[in-house]
């Protein structure tokens, strides 16, 4: 384990080297995420100038809203630092056979394969995010208790372990279906359903899909459980949704650890 | 090399024949990647979905029935003609293509053989655009079917007629205004930047991501000028907002015509300053060896 921890903080000092030596890309990456992050929050500060609500009696008035925008910010800063420019860097490293000398190194091809890049510059919207939260929480009322200050680190940690578990599938996907051009597509689009509040789904339509994204691919979890926690009062359902974050969790780290060494296994070398 | 002085008449305007090959060449190319448009647009439609919940979601809480004058279904009606306005504005790689090929020198190849580089650029967005319909026709028509209970009832002939108008002055607008953009590669090696700033104003102001009319209760001086006034002295509104409220009856009578006209001004406009882009350029442009 400190062996692990020791490349990956040689990856980090990599990492930075790298970005500090482009520092006008960096900054410019940087201003790019920060630019269609402020997009999105106009867009929600105009909402909120028509409705005090996202959904009558849901809860999800200004404070609590801006705090489930914030702890997004902060997931998605996360997975987009850590995880996925290596996953982006995974499809041209089969498609090229560069994979081959990455299997053939004395350490752990998942760990190597899905955390070797790390993107600074993703950092910038998390730190937007911190203060959203810390804006939100500073307006609620009541404010939070001290068991959700204590739950919401784990259910953030639970929440990039989702997203980590899908970005792991998706780039097996790469060795089984020979192609994952669209990987950043597929992934923009199931993360789409995790932008709002769980509570939107509802009716007929909303119901079973709000279901689907919770039990079958749990990324309403993600984003929605940690905000929740924090957010809005704890009731008996919510608890039943935190256990169900944390054994998503779990299960997603697992399953995205038996498909990486199933795709392994299928993998033929493209170089000659 | 200097390429313009070189450019005769025939080679700025190419012939019926000129035209219809680089059509088809272009269309040959885009029918190569044709699996990758179907799904691509398929999933295009997911966030529609999104929109519709999100949607509902505002207006059970709003306690009122129109937003900026837009009933719920109205919103989702307006997202969903959004995409097919931009299926005909965007032009994704456009600019950046052009920047790319004035950078690596490729783009001296348009200035020493009898074609017109922006004809050429043009010919290429049209097939494009040709493939994309022929292929996207099938998802659009599904979605468009399942959503018809959003719709208001048909408009009108004219109405319909001033739609299609704008959708293909969107086409032209859209097209012009990231193919001047591009030809600022002639002066700065890198635009990449200006793209970034370009993409978001043409997201926010175009009226992709919400009907421009929400933004006239934000009052920008005590005159009763709103930000809603000030964005629609813009061009990006034709190229998402402008269509959509024409369809949706927002925009009718005089002030369609007015609109209809204006549009067509933006269009030559932005056409006239592509095309003295490309001629200021080229006479500026040098390259050397092979």
């Amino acid at each position: 384990m400190i062996r692990y921890l020791q490349i990956f903080g040689t990856f980090v000092a990599a990492s930075l080297v790298r970005d500090m030596t482009f520092r006008l890309n960096f900054i410019l990456e940087c201003v790019t995420g920060l630019g269609w992050m402020a997009m999105n929050l106009a867009f929600y500060l105009l909402v909120f100038s028509y409705t005090p609500e996202i959904g009558a009696g849901s809860g999800w008035t200004k404070p609590p809203f801006f705090v489930f925008l914030g702890t997004g910010l902060i997931i998605n800063a996360i997975v987009q630092a850590f995880f996925m420019p290596s996953a982006e860097e995974f499809a041209e490293m089969v498609r090229t056979g560069g994979l081959d000398t990455t299997l053939v190194k004395p350490v752990d091809a998942q760990f190597l394969l899905s955390m070797h890049r790390v993107k600074f510059s993703a950092f910038a919207n998390g730190l937007v995010g911190v203060a959203l939260v810390a804006w939100g929480v500073s307006k609620l009322d009541p404010a939070p208790t001290t068991a959700a200050w204590l739950l919401y680190p784990l259910l953030l940690a639970c929440g990039v372990a989702i997203l980590y578990g899908f970005i792991v599938m998706l780039a097996a996907a790469t060795i089984l279906m020979g192609r994952n051009q669209s990987l950043y597509d597929f992934w923009f689009y199931i993360t789409n359903f995790s932008r709002y509040p769980a509570e939107i789904y509802t009716g007929p339509w909303g119901g079973p899909l709000r279901m689907v994204c919770t039990f079958v691919l749990p990324i309403l979890l993600v984003v929605n459980v940690p905000a929740h926690t924090l957010a809005l009062p704890i009731r008996t359902a919510d608890v039943r949704l935190i256990i169900a974050a944390v054994v998503a969790a779990a299960v997603m780290l697992g399953l995205s650890r038996l498909t990486f060494q199933a795709a392994i296994s299928k993998y033929r070398s493209a170089s000659s | 090399m200097s390429g313009s002085a070189t450019l005769s008449r025939e080679q700025l305007l190419p012939s019926w024949h000129g035209w219809s090959t680089m059509l088809s060449i272009s269309v040959a190319d885009r029918l190569a990647h044709r699996g990758d448009f179907f799904v691509g647009t398929l999933f295009r439609f997911l966030p529609i979905v999104t929109q519709i919940f999100l949607w509902t979601a505002v207006f059970s809480a709003a306690g009122s029935g129109l937003i900026a004058g837009y009933s719920r279904n109205d919103f989702v009606a307006y997202y969903l003609l959004t995409m097919m306005a931009r299926s005909f504005s965007s032009m994704p790689g456009l600019a950046g293509g052009i920047a790319r090929s004035v950078r690596d020198g490729s783009v001296k190849k348009y200035l020493v053989q009898p074609v017109d580089y922006v004809g050429f650029l043009m010919a290429a967005r049209v097939a494009h655009k040709l493939v994309y319909f022929a292929i996207a026709a099938a998802p659009f028509s599904l979605m468009f079917f399942l959503c018809r209970d959003f719709f208001p009832p048909l408009p009108e002939a004219t109405t319909i007629a001033a739609f299609l108008a704008t959708l293909v002055m969107s086409f032209l607008l859209g097209f012009f205004l990231e193919a001047t953009l591009g030809m600022l590669g002639f002066w700065v090696l890198e635009v990449s930047s200006l793209i970034f700033v370009y993409m978001l104003a043409q997201y926010l102001l175009s009226g992709h991501m919400f009907p421009l009319d929400m933004l006239d209760s934000i009052e920008l001086t005590q005159a009763g000028f709103t930000l809603g006034d000030l964005v629609q002295l813009m061009p990006f509104q034709y190229t998402a907002y402008f269509p959509c409220a024409v369809w949706l009856g927002k925009i009718e009578g005089q002030e369609l015509a007015y609109g209809l006209l204006v549009e067509a001004i933006w269009v030559v406009v932005a056409a006239a300053a592509c095309r003295i882009a490309f001629l200021r350029g080229t006479r500026r442009y040098s390259a050397y060896g092979g």
